[in-house]
């Protein structure tokens, strides 16, 4: 949890070709397809082979036994597991991820729907946790074994430690019903519902491009607080890490040419450690970008968000197989793809790590 | 043996002598040095003491709890703190208190047995790959890179959906996504003990690379991953927690916390304690964790970050 490795750590090893930077991209895509085709099997294993009895979940137990012998066979299930596995994955290249038993449309388009909320949600929280973090991470390395090294330390034990479903309800007793600083649950007013021309499906960015300044103003309010709680963890992680990342560089002994060059401390701290501190952040602020997408499902709830956290716990209490794991495998690639995105792009920017 | 009996100060002498002179006395000597570091770091003291605290008050639930928790009062709903209800009472007149208590049992246990699963897989995959090398190592290692690609809750949840809810496949779906970290630990361990000359003098005796791994390379192993679990005992409580509160763990009337805080959601505006108590458990315990793992890295890993 705290650990400063990517979660696809590509770095150090995989290095197939030793060709620099097109054998390392090479290794990041033979890895990624690796990684997929792991996904997907683990995905298939969940929605074919471990649930008792596929068919029984949609015909029902009371269907006739020729009814149940169709869906058998339409699902492929009197084929060996690898036929099965086949079409599976030819479906979902495809993009067809079967039918939603709850909403009767098609998986696909569902998650369309609901992604832009989650992906609105997780964008506002990571950069609040970033424009945070980062500068509390910087004093906190500056003045380290002072108060405000403390004082971080504080908020990353805080953040590491608190049930975030429950400090978001909390979020809300406080500062919707006690206060009413905030607007409640849901991602609008009713009442606004439905004005704006979806475009980008972010509500924030449609208001403001159709000049609905009132509309932005509300869904503002609504996003403050889910955005916040969401970001509490992103925060500690990051001011975390930068402060962690900082001291390294501030230990290395050309901060120590410069000071005795009698470069400014100022200058020292953010031209000289942090620059070189920025590499290693690009790999962070991806990894809890990523974990942020699914970390929202838990704040979603509490805040009837209408993303594709609360699609997939809804689905999961209606039985709704389908829509599950087509929700876990978009998360999964979004997740993945993040993960390896910032891998790369660490590599680009910094020669070392090729 | 004879040392040991001695007085106070010889004991301590024994302890801190500069060169050991028996197995024991050096092992002993190991702990105490780490005892010592541990016991001046008052934030990592604070940890172990609420640790022990949720073991203590585990074991102890039958004295402590004045009823089982589970047996509904009607006629004493939703009552505010009191002398006699400490933390109110929920919407069918069970003592908040006691299941608490009661709760730290099943908390105790999903840690418990997440652990007893987890640490072994690790350690096994991780010491055989590092251990063993060659293509055994390629094959184990892409296998664990790609769970440590996976977002842990959203497979948790797709798992759990799959295996039907309840506390045991809640803990074997965190299970299932937790073990990969622990392997890679145990690799990069095996692979620096792997050459040693300890491990040579051991095959010349005639050793097997199965022998070999049991008794020298994965207790070696142990006490990093010790360290790295617990730090994830925090993570692990808040999934579990949250899996609860999903309504996909613990199922009614168990007093699992995070199913508490979910049952107790619909009161949260009149009687916001039914599930305000049941999160701040679960916040002191995880803080407890944190603070132990850390105060625990400093002293078992001092090259670790600070």
């Amino acid at each position: 949890m705290v650990d400063a490795t990517p979660a696809v750590s590509v770095s150090g090893r995989s290095r197939p070709f030793g060709l620099g930077l097109l054998g390392s991209v090479a290794g990041v895509a033979f890895t990624l397809a690796l990684t997929f085709l792991g996904l997907t099997a683990i995905t298939f294993v969940i929605a074919r082979v471990m649930p008792v009895d596929p068919v029984l979940a949609i015909v029902g137990d009371r269907a006739a036994q020729d009814v149940y012998d169709q869906v058998y066979r339409q699902l492929g299930l009197d084929q060996p597991l690898y036929t099965q596995y086949l079409r599976y994955l030819g479906q979902l290249a495809q993009g067809d991820l079967g039918v939603s038993i709850m909403t009767a449309q098609p998986v696909m388009a569902d998650l369309l729907r609901f992604f832009p909320a989650t992906l609105e949600l997780a964008s506002v929280a990571t950069l609040a946790g970033v424009l945070l973090g980062v500068p509390m991470g910087v004093l906190a390395a500056v003045k380290r074994g002072r108060w405000p090294d403390h004082l971080v330390r504080m908020v990353g034990l805080f953040g590491y430690s608190v049930p975030v479903f429950w400090l978001g309800m909390v979020g809300l007793l406080i500062f919707y019903a006690k206060l009413g600083w905030v607007a409640g649950p849901g991602r609008i007013d009713v009442f606004y519902d439905g004005i704006v021309e979806p475009v980008t499906g972010s509500i924030l960015v449609d208001a403001a491009l159709a000049g609905e300044w009132e509309i932005f103003d509300n869904a503002v309010s609504h996003l403050v607080l889910p955005a916040s709680i969401l970001a509490t963890y992103t925060l500690a992680y990051i001011a975390r890490m930068t402060r962690s990342f900082m001291l390294d560089q501030l230990s290395q002994e050309y901060v120590l040419t410069a000071r005795v060059k009698g470069v400014s401390e100022k200058w020292v701290i953010w031209r000289h450690a942090f620059r070189n501190v920025l590499v290693q952040l690009i790999t962070i602020i991806g990894l809890t970008y990523a974990s942020l997408l699914e970390g929202s499902v838990l704040t979603e709830t509490v805040f009837a968000w209408p993303g594709i956290g609360q699609y997939i716990t809804a689905s999961l209490f209606k039985n709704d197989m389908n829509a599950v794991i087509g929700g876990t495998i978009v998360v999964g690639v979004c997740f993945v793809g993040i993960n390896m995105l910032s891998d790369l792009l660490y590599r680009m920017v910094d020669p070392r790590a090729r | 043996m004879s040392e040991l009996v001695e007085t106070r100060h010889g004991v301590r002498a024994w302890l801190l002598a500069s060169s050991p002179r028996s197995a024991l006395q050096a092992r002993c000597q190991r702990f105490y040095i780490s005892w010592l570091a541990f016991f001046a770091n008052p934030v990592a003291m604070l940890g172990l003491v609420i640790v022990a605290g949720l073991v203590v008050v585990a074991l102890l639930a039958p004295w402590i709890a004045s009823s089982n928790g589970v047996d509904p009062d009607l006629d004493a709903r939703l009552q505010p703190f009191s002398s006699e209800h400490w933390f109110g009472t929920d919407q069918l007149g069970r003592d908040i208190f006691d299941r608490i208590v009661w709760g730290s049992r099943i908390t105790l246990y999903i840690v418990g047995l997440v652990a007893v699963i987890v640490v072994p897989v690790g350690l096994l995959i991780g010491t055989v790959a590092g251990f063993v090398g060659g293509m055994v190592d390629n094959v184990l290692m892409r296998i664990t890179d790609i769970f440590l690609a996976f977002p842990r809750l959203i497979l948790a949840l797709a798992f759990v959906a799959a295996l039907g809810p309840g506390l045991e496949n809640a803990v074997l779906a965190i299970a299932l996504t937790t073990w990969s970290p622990y392997a890679r630990i145990a690799r990069a361990e095996a692979l620096t003990i792997r050459n040693s000359e300890f491990i040579m003098a051991a095959r010349v005796q005639g050793a097997g690379t199965v022998g070999i791994l049991y008794r020298h390379v994965m207790p070696l192993c142990l006490s990093s991953v010790i360290v790295r679990l617990t730090l994830d005992m925090a993570g692990i409580i808040l999934t579990a927690a949250g899996l609860g509160f999903l309504g996909l763990g613990a199922q009614p009337p168990t007093p699992e916390w995070g199913a508490m805080i979910s049952n107790g959601r619909q009161f949260l505006l009149d009687q916001w304690w039914v599930p305000t108590v049941p999160g701040i458990a679960i916040f002191v315990v995880s803080l407890g964790f944190n603070l132990l793992g850390d105060g625990l890295r400093d002293v078992l890993d001092p090259k670790s970050e600070r």
